[in-house]
């Protein structure tokens, strides 16, 4: 369920690296709490994150939640499907609907993350 | 009820309260006075109003007709008692009026989205600057001075506790529409939005397209202003305007000494997630029947808290009734009519005086006062039971000698007649 090859975060954030571009989304967990997802609020390309910071928003009919950046560094691209298409977080939120991609500052934040198995437990202990 | 309730007496409800706080004495009020002592006392009270005189004021609140239907419509009890709804989608008849009275906003103002209703036309030019400044993630505003003065001072209200500069830019002598290269010289790339109000408070036609340029140019929105809501009749609504704010006081809403009126804002579709205020929307139930909802509701406070677009969470609920069964009664050939008619009224007393300025007005126009000040004049009127122009000083020390008249429908001849001599 939950790829081998990302990295989590306890607020139901995942990231998967390549090289110095991190590709960030929310968790299957996260879109089943939501509820039916109506919009995605992002950060224009060029805008500088740091972990653990807000990076835009999640809405559903009647919440809205924010999105933690999972790492710092800059934005560079957002996923152009979801502004037709938001409840495609719903159906593939670890992959056609990921949220954004950051040019990596820092690297060695990644350390910090879960594993998927981490992740896991913390979801199951959440319930 | 205290047998069931399990205590002795009225006053065991209350022994928790300290001592020191409590009343120990009866509340020092009159004796009850009967129905018709009531009704006694207010009737003497509206008779100190000044009841059958003629009113030459403008400048906010328009002395219009109220069509009779107005009032059947509004007085039923689903309308004029029920609260707002808290669980919308209950209350279809609430929805199904307030989405109708949006769609003829956007049909008036030329914009894709209106919502609901906002307090009054100032309090929606401040919401308006508000909401360009998140959505172009600048912080400084620009607001022309021949925007009325009252809102320019709400707008300050608003801005000063949210450090948010407002700059102000000036208008011509001559034309009394906006000085461009004013507004030129102070515009820049921290500017969020440029306000302007058209017809102005000198209720002269102003130049929209030239002001959408040089805002548009360096990335600001315009947000267009209207107080005179019967200008929408016959003025072509702003291409250019990307938010407009205004007043419906016009359309069946009596002065009534200031208010309570009803404020529109309404912008394009790409922005409306920044819309402060109720938006219903259409959509369908479970029966595939057409249905109203509250939507986008995730703007709004009670979900995003202090990231909500705005603090209002209500509208204006009656008096925005009582606007669209003014713009259903009237129509789009008879709002055209009334607002020809206030063009010919104005004109035609305009034609026996000298305005001040050289600009295209709509019903309002300012007259400088030769031999006598405008109070004097005013006084003189009074006399004849002719309630004049507004003096001008108060607001525009330049314009001290000059006060702001206006005709609408309701304006006769006879007395129009009777102002115009008074400034011979």
């Amino acid at each position: 369920m939950y790829p081998e090859n990302f990295r989590y975060t306890k607020e139901h954030e995942w990231v998967r690296v390549e090289g110095d571009i991190g590709t960030i989304g929310i968790t299957d967990h996260a879109q089943q709490e939501l509820g039916d997802i109506v919009y995605a609020d992002l950060p224009k390309p060029g805008t500088s994150v740091a972990q653990g910071a807000t990076a835009g928003s999640v809405e559903s009919v009647k919440a809205v939640s924010d999105i933690y950046a999972p790492v710092s560094g800059q934005v560079t691209e957002i996923n152009p499907v979801l502004a037709d298409a938001p409840e495609k977080l719903n159906e593939d939120p670890h992959g056609e609907a990921w949220l954004m991609k950051i040019k990596l500052s820092a690297p060695a934040e990644i350390g910090k993350l879960l594993s998927a198995a981490e992740y896991q437990k913390y979801i199951e202990a959440e319930k | 009820m205290l047998d069931v309730i399990g205590v002795g007496s009225v006053e065991d409800l209350f022994a928790h309260l300290p001592e020191a706080v409590r009343l120990k004495q009866p509340l020092d009020l009159p004796a009850g006075i009967s129905e018709y002592e009531v009704v006694e006392y207010f009737s003497a009270r509206a008779a100190e109003n000044a009841t059958g005189y003629s009113c030459f004021l403008g400048a906010g609140a328009y002395n219009h007709f109220r069509p009779v239907l107005v009032d059947t419509v509004v007085s039923r009890g689903e309308f004029l008692t029920s609260y707002t709804p808290y669980q919308a989608e209950i209350s279809q008849g609430t929805l199904t009026t307030i989405f109708e009275f949006q769609t003829m906003i956007c049909q008036l103002t030329g914009m894709d989205v209106a919502n609901a209703s906002m307090y009054d036309g100032s309090t929606a030019m401040a919401e308006a600057a508000m909401m360009a400044v998140r959505a172009t993630g600048r912080g400084r505003v620009l607001v022309a001075r021949s925007v009325h003065p009252e809102y320019r001072a709400v707008l300050r209200t608003y801005s000063e506790n949210q450090g948010m500069p407002v700059e102000e830019f000036g208008y011509v002598a001559e034309a009394g529409t906006i000085d461009l290269e004013d507004l030129d010289r102070k515009m820049d790339d921290l500017t969020a939005a440029v306000i302007v109000q058209s017809p102005n408070f000198f209720g002269i036609v102003d130049q929209l397209p030239a002001a959408a340029e040089i805002a548009h140019g360096r990335g600001a929105l315009l947000i267009v202003v209207f107080t005179e809501a019967v200008s929408l009749g016959i003025l072509r609504p702003s291409a250019e305007a990307d938010i407009v704010a205004g007043e419906l006081q016009s359309f069946a809403i009596a002065p009534s000494y200031g208010g309570p009126y009803a404020g529109v804002i309404a912008t394009r579709d790409k922005y409306v997630r920044q819309m402060p205020g109720r938006l219903v929307g259409q959509t369908v139930d479970t029966r595939g029947n057409r249905a109203f909802c509250l939507t986008l509701a995730t703007r709004e406070q009670h979900i995003r808290r202090e990231k909500a677009t705005s603090n209002i969470c209500t509208n204006q609920a009656l008096l925005a009734l009582m606007a669209s069964v003014f713009m259903t009664v009237y129509g789009k050939q008879g709002l055209r009519e009334l607002a020809e008619q206030n063009l010919a009224k104005a004109h035609y007393l305009s034609g026996q005086l000298r305005p001040r300025f050289c600009g295209k007005f709509f019903n309002e126009f300012v007259v400088k006062a030769a031999g006598r000040t405008p109070d004097e004049i005013n006084k003189a009127l009074l006399k004849k039971k002719i309630i004049g122009g507004l003096p001008l000083g108060r607001f525009y020390p330049e314009l001290a000698d000059s006060m702001l008249l206006c005709a609408t429908e309701m304006s006769r001849r006879p007395d129009m007649d009777v102002v115009a001599e008074a400034f011979q």
